[in-house]
């Protein structure tokens, strides 16, 4: 990581080596007191500048807003890096009638899916992209049909088009015996509805080629219309085993638009909430790990506690998925501080339980031997496609936003980024192991230093406004991007997942591979669908 | 190896004894609204808090159309007049027709049941609480249900989600594959309604739209219990919830 820092790199001086470099092309408007870089680019230089940023800068690629005006679209590529390089946001515009973008994922290729997914649903063209076309909308659909334009009527189907029966995926391996399997859309026990390619010349895997978008709901063009209220339900439940964390960073754009403080009674409650999710989330995702190594007990240990956590998060909250807890301005229910600190009770006898699974997990051979060097991210290919969460932290990159760009309150509680290097299926386990820990002591901290107080603010309006929220989810980061109109309403919602993000880099890992592997490689992955395909 | 053995005998029996006894824990369920009898001047606020639209009031009380219902807690939570709230689980219901001919799951089917598992685009609780059916405190295995992946051994096709457009075919072929005699089941709000996505050019709206549906089980995700009672329901070795089922349009409390 350190290869990729700029020693000299803070926000104040940025704004000042950009209007060096780029006097005439870019208009630079730094807002220090957010942490926050705003400039708008030239065309002929936004490839240029964007690539700087991530390659010499060190910044990581959040996200790719499209937006339509009447007359021209705006995208906004947004940035971000470590504590004192807050945000960067880069403005482009351009007119409807011309609609063709330079393309920036030659040298940002965290952005490649972003750009596909605008094509298929704004219909803008990106220059030079290698691979346009059905992405997120199948072959059934109509080409010219792009949903998230103002004009496509949401509520109504869109007529399917005519298949052809005939069409074959285009095969890349051409050796004697090769062939191409195909897993999914439905496929083994509760698997979410996805598709992928093995290309193969027998045992071994050459290559995975993913085909996602099946749960595609439509939630950022449903979104559109609604009031907040109806919208923070959406964000809640396009992914409901990390509802919390993506009603968290809803509810913080939305606090940003209005200008609302958060009570730190509220904040600290959140922080609570999102790392009792957190560990829930890495329990399950272990479980998970030991189911697709067939290792039986295990698996059985972890899921108990698993289920003794949701338990525990319904006796609590009314609701095993912490369901309906955010709202704009704080939380919708108090707990007393003594209910808090006997839930944490029980979490550190949960916990001491899953120290002793770790144990005995890695004391285990034939269950390493599957984990292992299997399905093995780079630092540099990590880097490359902006991998977030447990997955990039155990190919050695520690951006977590908790830590670079705190939000409710996370820079007052002591945690350490757990950090592997070798970026394979073990490491990846280890890390949903240390992050379940620093949950639980976050969990413990936060209990006996809970602030007093209300849990809201007083009631107020959202006005017309547009804002970026975060939060680290339990997969990674997710930013979801808001822009109200003058009555309050939803015009445009963006949600950048981690699954979508990290889902990109999954072939990355499922390269040659024995076909037995694949279940653990998607496992220790432990991406969801759901979150992915909005 | 033997450690592993040693630990799972050091760990005893989690399962829930449910069918056999009621499940007693605390937090294997988030309830379910209950409606409210004689609610005078609230109601109004309070059925316009509805986000799915579940609430209406009729002859002096408030009905819950359980298919809706997508746990959001606004009709209890910082509202004058709040609903009642069930605790429970046993929420599956039928939704046969009368004039459904299709032929009946025999008995032999009581105590081995093939399920045939459909994502039609379900949020990730849902699928979670599916997954607990399969682990230490629910077991489905001790009741004689098996989870298959082909469509060709299943006597079951459990749906959830709304079925989002680019799933409609999976879920269409996947009922055809399977042989008679079949049963639909569609798990949580999203299947039975559309739940919060409803109906767009991206999700049908609930199974029902597609394919008959024979029990539905309501609840945003339904707890793993409710899911059970569902499959229990399935093959006549449990009666329906005494919830509002409308195949039933009128929407009248069944008990």
């Amino acid at each position: 990581m350190e290869r990729l820092l700029h020693d000299t790199v803070s926000l104040n001086n940025l704004s000042e080596e950009i209007a060096l470099r780029w006097p005439e092309q870019v208009r630079v408007n730094p807002d220090l007191q957010n942490g926050l870089c705003r400039m708008e680019c030239e065309a002929s230089v936004l490839t240029e500048v964007c690539s700087w940023l991530f390659s010499k800068m060190g910044y990581s690629f959040a996200s790719l807003i499209v937006e339509e005006e009447p007359a021209e679209f705006s995208l906004r590529y947004i940035f971000y890096g470590d504590l004192e390089n807050g945000q960067v946001h880069i403005l482009y515009r351009i007119l409807k009638t011309k609609a063709t973008v330079p393309s920036i994922s030659h040298f940002v290729h965290a952005a490649d899916w972003h750009e596909r997914e605008a094509e298929d649903l704004f219909g803008l063209v990106f220059e030079d992209h290698p691979r346009l076309g059905d992405f997120v909308l199948h072959e059934e659909w109509p080409e010219g049909v792009n949903p998230m334009r103002t004009d496509f009527d949401a509520s109504k189907l869109y007529v399917h088009r005519e298949v052809n029966p005939y069409w074959r995926p285009v095969r890349i391996v051409q050796a004697p015996g090769a062939f191409m399997m195909p897993i999914g859309p439905i496929y083994s026990d509760f698997a979410e509805s996805a598709h992928f390619l093995l290309e193969t010349v027998g045992e071994d895997v050459i290559r995975t080629i993913p085909r996602f978008f099946y749960k595609y709901r439509g939630v950022e063009k449903i979104a559109e219309g609604r009031t907040i209220d109806e919208v923070l339900l959406l964000a809640e439940r396009f992914s409901g085993t990390s509802a919390f964390a993506h009603s968290l960073a809803f509810c913080q754009a939305v606090e940003e638009i209005s200008r609302v403080e958060v009570p730190p009674r509220a904040g600290a409650l959140r922080i609570f909430l999102a790392e009792l999710e957190r560990l829930r989330h890495h329990i399950a995702s272990i479980a998970g790990i030991c189911g697709s190594t067939a290792l039986a007990v295990a698996t059985s240990q972890a899921s108990i506690l698993e289920e003794e956590l949701l338990r525990l998060c319904c006796a609590l909250t009314g609701h095993r998925y912490l369901f309906g807890l955010n709202t704009p301005g704080g939380v919708v229910m108090d707990f007393s501080n003594e209910a808090l600190r006997k839930l944490e009770d029980t979490i550190q006898g949960l916990f001491k339980k899953l120290e002793e699974l770790k144990k005995m997990l890695s004391f285990s051979s034939s269950f390493l031997d599957r984990l292992e060097e299997v399905g093995t991210v780079s630092l540099e290919s990590g880097v490359s496609y902006g991998l977030v969460g447990p997955i990039a932290r155990a190919s050695g990159i520690t951006r977590d936003l908790r830590r670079v760009l705190p939000y409710s309150g996370y820079e007052k509680v002591e945690f350490i980024i757990p950090c592997e290097q070798e970026g394979d299926g073990y490491a990846r386990l280890r890390i949903l192991f240390s992050e379940a820990k620093q949950s639980a002591n976050i969990i413990s901290q936060v209990a006996s230093s809970l602030p007093p107080g209300p849990i809201l603010p007083p009631p107020f309006a959202v006005p017309r406004g547009a804002a970026l929220g975060w939060a680290e989810a339990p997969k990674g980061a997710t930013f979801h991007w808001v822009r109200t109109a003058e009555d309050g309403r939803v015009v445009r919602y963006r949600v950048t997942p981690p699954s979508f993000t990290n889902w990109h880099g999954f072939h990355l890992a499922a390269e040659d591979f024995a076909f037995q592997d694949f279940p653990i490689i998607m496992a220790t992955f432990g991406l969801s669908n759901a979150e992915s395909d909005r | 190896m033997s450690k592993w053995v040693l630990k799972g005998l050091q760990t005893g029996i989690k399962t829930t004894s449910y069918p056999g006894r009621e499940e007693l824990a605390s937090g294997v369920s988030p309830g379910l609204p209950g409606g409210k009898k004689e609610p005078g001047d609230e109601a109004l606020p309070v059925i316009s808090r509805c986000p799915t639209h579940s609430l209406r009031q009729a002859e002096q009380q408030i009905l819950l159309d359980y298919r809706r219902c997508i746990h959001c807690f606004r009709c209890v939570r910082g509202v004058q007049g709040a609903l009642d709230w069930n605790s429970g689980y046993e929420w599956a219901g039928s939704i046969r027709t009368n004039d459904d001919t299709t032929p009946k799951l025999g008995k032999a089917f009581g105590r081995s049941l093939n399920i045939l598992f459909v994502d039609g685009g379900a949020c990730g609780a849902c699928l979670s609480e599916l997954e607990q059916i399969n682990k230490p405190f629910y077991n489905i295995h001790r009741l004689g249900f098996f989870i298959t992946p082909t469509p060709r051994e299943a006597d079951i096709l459990l749906v959830a989600g709304p079925v989002t457009d680019h799933m409609e075919f999976s879920v269409q072929k996947a009922f055809a594959a399977m042989p008679t005699p079949k049963r639909v089941l569609a798990v949580g709000a999203c299947a039975l309604s559309g739940g919060i996505f409803g109906t767009s050019f991206a999700s049908a709206g609930g199974v029902p739209k597609l394919i008959r549906v024979d029990v539905g089980v309501p609840g945003c995700p339904p707890p793993p219990l409710a899911i059970i009672h569902g499959l229990l329901l399935a093959v006549s070795r449990k009666p329906p919830a005494s919830l509002t089922f409308s195949g039933s349009v009128d929407g009248r409390k069944n008990s």
